[in-house]
């Protein structure tokens, strides 16, 4: 059973989100790796922005290739690009292995995403 | 079998060769910038002939094939390749011909292609093909290119989205990508099929089309392709047909008349030419009237893999019609037979009437009821080795986590398909009884379990001399 991290806001597609100020960190949650199984390649595109809803890179793991949906609209302000050396991060800890520091511009998309209760439901389904 | 795990790197010797050349007598002169070539020879290995013949042979006694075993890969329509189909391509006036020999001296040739022209568009309902494309996603490809050019020439730029069902090969997105189109993803409802619904609000002016597979990669038949077809003709788009899965449809249903403008074929699947590394493939595109126009995109060099083309009408010419109609129904036969054999111990998430292929969704009893980790379908291919099979397709189509997806084709006897439900039956046993029994194996393969992670991780790409 995956578990899910209090404190942080999840995406129907299983990315989180931690607020910090103005900031919001990236990752995927631990029932994401667990259904990538072991992560080899993690594609970051060097874009500046970033849309809620579309892809901002993608993973690959040995059974799968995924892309990557960010959870909020806003400016890309960091790129966790030591992943790409070590993809398996993102497994070994998936909610301390963040992916993007994002600048977020529309704050009110935050209220979209589900809290860690609410995705474990959603998980559930 | 013998193991045989050597490279021929390592059977290298300085200084033997395979055969001695007298010193050129012409003194070429040598146009090659000199930033360009190499300051040393390239470390190839050095090896007798005997060696190479060796080295090769123990290697290929070491592959498994359709000439070897049954093979039930998924959507690979892995059916076996008769041997007249060899003879035919290596008729000497077929053989020995060459692409830039003068028109008339092969116009024999020429008919080749214009007869096998002839009975694909009657199989499949369209109007023309074309052989360029060498293989399926190559004529995804090419069939894209003939629908962009089609937009383009009714000077409708707009449409730059390509409908694909989540239910898709990867090809498909994938060659809408290389052809420059948009993805959009349309879901599958829950019996598998494509939802129409959930179709309908993608469907627009920036749509150049939509990419089908029918039957789809779980095996089943698109019921709803008629609408599918008539809500992407309204809004202006075209259709796709993927013919990776037309195996079971020959002589039953034509492509053309459930409304698709586009299609390939893989010669290498449905007509019985070599697959895989038996190949090279062919993946031939037919069109409907109105886009004959734009069967010529400049794809490949000559006109395809030719001898494959040969091999694929001598299939056809064998079979004719009644046996061509035959072998689709044979296989839908053989795939629910073996489907309805194995679900007492495979989870069968779509349980209707399948076409070609099926997918199971793991063991019903995995084991972990034992309190050992249960066995997946990971464990229940490697444990199919042991027993001299070639495995399923594994986790594809990714509606299901434990997909396990079979098609049989239509060339397997009764008594073949029996043996192999029957392992199915024993390793579900094993499975229930003792997990770990799956999880080591293969137990009897020259290799068990490559290290997948650290090989995609770190991959070592090319010899590297220990010294």
């Amino acid at each position: 059973m995956s578990t899910v991290k209090e404190g942080l806001l999840y995406s129907e597609s299983h990315e989180w989100v931690k607020v910090d100020g103005p900031f919001a960190y990236v990752g995927i949650s631990d029932f994401a790796q667990e259904e990538m199984g072991d992560i080899t390649y993690v594609d970051l595109p060097d874009l500046e922005n970033v849309v809620k809803g579309e892809e901002f890179g993608a993973l690959e793991s040995v059974k799968a290739s995924s892309d990557l949906y960010a959870p909020v609209t806003g400016i890309i302000a960091e790129r966790n690009t030591d992943l790409e050396d070590q993809p398996e991060a993102l497994n070994e800890d998936p909610y301390g292995s963040w992916i993007l520091r994002v600048h977020i511009t529309n704050p009110a998309e935050l209220d979209e995403l589900m809290d860690a209760a609410a995705y474990e439901a959603y998980l559930a389904k | 079998m013998r193991y045989y795990d050597r490279l021929i790197f390592e059977l290298s010797k300085k200084g033997r060769t395979g055969y001695s050349l007298q010193a050129p007598q012409v003194k070429a002169e040598c146009t090659i910038p000199s930033g360009l070539l190499r300051a040393e020879a390239p470390a190839l290995p050095e090896v007798s002939e005997v060696d190479v013949v060796r080295h090769y042979t123990n290697l290929s006694q070491m592959n498994f094939g359709v000439d070897t075993g049954f093979y039930p890969l998924g959507s690979c329509t892995m059916k076996y390749n008769p041997k007249i189909n060899e003879e035919m391509a290596n008729l000497a006036g077929f053989q020995g011909i060459h692409p830039l020999q003068d028109a008339s001296t092969v116009k024999g040739v020429k008919e080749v292609y214009d007869v096998l022209d002839s009975y694909l568009a009657t199989i499949t309902g369209m109007k023309h093909f074309t052989f360029k494309p060498c293989a399926g996603a190559h004529g995804e490809l090419t069939g894209l290119m003939i629908m962009r050019s089609y937009h383009m020439s009714r000077g409708d730029m707009a449409r730059t989205k390509v409908i694909v069902p989540d239910s898709a090969h990867g090809t498909n997105p994938a060659s809408a990508s290389v052809c420059g189109l948009e993805i959009v993803v349309v879901k599958s409802n829950a019996n598998g099929l494509v939802d129409v619904e959930d179709l309908k609000p993608l469907l627009g002016p920036d749509i150049a089309g939509i990419m089908m597979t029918n039957p789809n990669t779980c095996g089943l038949f698109e019921k709803d392709i008629k609408e599918i077809a008539d809500l992407v003709h309204e809004c202006g788009g075209l259709l796709y047909y993927d013919g990776a899965n037309m195996n079971p449809l020959l002589g039953a249903v034509r492509p053309g008349e459930m409304g698709f403008d586009i299609m390939h074929l893989n010669l290498h699947k449905t007509f019985s030419t070599p697959h895989g590394g038996g190949g090279p493939g062919s993946g031939p595109v037919g069109v409907c009237e109105k886009l004959v126009p734009f069967l010529g995109q400049n794809v490949s060099g000559f006109n395809g893999n030719f001898g494959v083309i040969v091999r694929a009408l001598a299939y056809v010419l064998m079979l004719g019609k009644q046996n061509l109609r035959l072998a689709g129904r044979l296989a839908t036969l053989n795939a629910n037979y073996i489907k309805e054999s194995l679900r007492d111990a495979y989870k069968l998430p779509i349980g209707s009437v399948c076409k070609h292929e099926f997918v199971f969704d793991g063991l019903i009893d995995d084991g972990s009821a034992t309190g050992k980790p249960g066995a997946t379908t990971l464990d229940v291919a490697k444990r199919l080795l042991d027993f001299g099979y070639h495995a399923p397709t594994i986790y594809f189509p990714l509606l299901f986590h434990q997909a396990l997806m079979i098609e049989p084709t239509e060339t397997e006897s009764k008594e073949t398909l029996d043996a192999f439900i029957d392992v199915m039956h024993t390793i579900a046993a094993e499975a229930a009884q003792d997990p770990e029994i799956l999880h080591a194996a293969p137990h009897c393969a020259p290799i068990t379990r490559p290290d997948e992670t650290t090989a995609a991780r770190n991959p070592i790409l090319k010899y590297q001399d220990e010294a």
